[in-house]
């Protein structure tokens, strides 16, 4: 099958890592993607501005997906994905919000039929590969790490317009494609909360003290690292670390792996081909605990 | 907008009138009317929603169960020109919580597109608009962009998606909407 590989604004930019290892591992697992190269912003950074643009744009991208007859656009960015899945949504089902988008994107010569499935790169492997055939692959178990998991918000809100695949309450599926690959998962309480990026551009303090609060708990649970699955989640934890460190005077010194890294890993993939040089916060001290 | 008036009646006790001049009660209608915002009149304040929100557990002037009730009330200008609208991370905590079904992060987006559209927008999302205007996406592609793709075997990317900007512009110049 075949996916469009929808990357967003902030992956190529400051997700080297995420898209190498996104990439690097579905191509282990036997996942193709194509490549819409017209593909532009999802639409989200202008919905606070404009919901309306940021729906047009969103519907666009929807509407290139459909005119390469692609059934599914695999997100890698969290927000991407509730932008996108929300826009197929509607367009779908209300039958005069279709008739006003595509009013406008005939202006561009473009139409929109609301067919497009958007799956999130974790959803996706989650379940169209499923978690039984990725054991199977695994060559490297890492039982001897023990990582955190931060599902983060847009993988799973609003949960009315994913089809309630998990359970924002009680997030399961990214634990459970965590624990595929042999590593034991912390509980910590702060899992649940948000990470603060759409804070950071209006109140930098804010956005920081919301981020910091998971990395205190994260640390004082003792995790060897936190997967994220989302840019904007891994900027706060990761790029973001340092800046935390230094205001709070804090030391957490904690890797934060995107989950294709911490797969790739387990499928016997080499941490180089997963990125790992680009991690910001280096993760040395993981790959030391397996072996590497 | 209201103001405070304190003072004492005929037998001696302390009051406090409120003045309510300037409030706008057709407010609600106004917002109810963005998409995803209907909901709005149904909040009976039980509080779910600040209770669940990241933003308010480390910065107090953000609370939106104050900023539902404001806007019921018809503090228009008054919710406008706060900074704190802006301030909602988005992560629809108190929406899937809300257990008279507003949207509550719907209910936010459209107070922000209401304050935009009366001429009162943020600076930071001012700049991101303009950047997905002018490239199609928030960050700059440039050559050095795909020459670091291309050796790392990535594939390039456009530097400029042109049908966005168009979307943009139509957007701005055409009343028919």
């Amino acid at each position: 099958m075949k996916y469009a590989l929808f990357l967003g604004c902030t992956v190529p930019v400051r997700g080297t890592h995420y898209e190498l290892s996104a990439r690097k591992v579905a191509n282990r697992l036997g996942l193709e993607f194509v490549e819409i190269e017209d593909f532009s912003c999802c639409g989200f950074p202008v919905k606070a501005t404009n919901a309306e643009i940021a729906f047009l744009l969103a519907a666009r991208n929807l509407s290139l997906a459909e005119s390469k007859d692609i059934e599914t656009i695999c997100t890698l960015c969290s927000s991407c994905t509730s932008t996108l899945t929300e826009a197929a949504k509607r367009i779908k089902e209300e039958y005069s919000t279709k008739e006003r988008v595509n009013k406008q994107l005939s202006h561009l010569k473009r139409e929109v039929k609301g067919k497009t499935k958007i799956k999130h790169f974790a959803r996706l492997i989650y379940e169209e590969i499923g978690l039984e055939n990725i054991r199977k692959l695994i060559q490297r178990p890492l039982n001897s790490l023990k990582v955190a998991v931060h599902s983060g918000c847009h993988y799973l809100k609003p949960s009315e317009v994913f089809e309630h695949f998990d359970e924002p309450e009680i997030p399961r599926t990214l634990k459970e494609l965590v624990e595929v690959t042999g590593t034991f998962l912390v509980e910590y309480p702060e899992e649940k909360n948000c990470c603060g990026g759409a804070t950071m551009g209006i109140d930098e303090m804010t956005g920081l003290r919301i981020a910091k609060k998971k990395l205190d708990s994260v640390k004082e649970n003792k995790a060897d690292a936190l997967i994220v699955i989302c840019p904007f989640c891994d900027v706060m934890y990761e790029a973001n670390q340092k800046k935390i460190e230094q205001t709070f005077n804090e030391n957490y010194a904690l890797p934060i792996l995107y989950y294709p890294q911490l797969l790739g890993l387990a499928l016997g993939i080499e941490p180089k081909e997963l990125g790992f040089q680009f991690n910001t916060v280096k993760a040395d001290s993981v790959l030391t605990k397996i072996g590497l | 907008m209201g103001e405070g008036n304190r003072g004492k009646d005929v037998k001696g006790q302390k009051f406090m009138s409120v003045k309510i001049t300037g409030f706008d009660s057709s407010f609600k209608y106004e917002v109810a009317r963005e998409p995803g915002a209907e909901n709005i009149r149904f909040c009976f304040q039980c509080g779910d929603c600040t209770a669940s929100c990241p933003v308010r557990e480390v910065e107090a002037r953000y609370n939106p169960r104050k900023i539902i009730h404001m806007v019921l009330l018809g503090m228009k200008e008054r919710v406008f020109k706060s900074d704190f609208v802006w301030l909602c991370a988005a992560c629809y905590s108190c929406q899937e919580r809300c257990p008279q079904n507003v949207k509550i992060s719907e209910v936010m987006n459209a107070l922000k597109n209401l304050a935009v559209r009366s001429g009162y927008v943020h600076p930071s999302l001012k700049k991101q608009a303009e950047l997905i205007q002018s490239f199609g996406r928030l960050y700059e592609i440039e050559d050095f962009d795909n020459k670091r793709r291309q050796r790392l075997g990535l594939p390039a990317l456009k530097a400029k998606i042109e049908e966005v900007g168009k979307i943009f512009e139509r957007w701005t110049t055409n009343d028919e909407q």
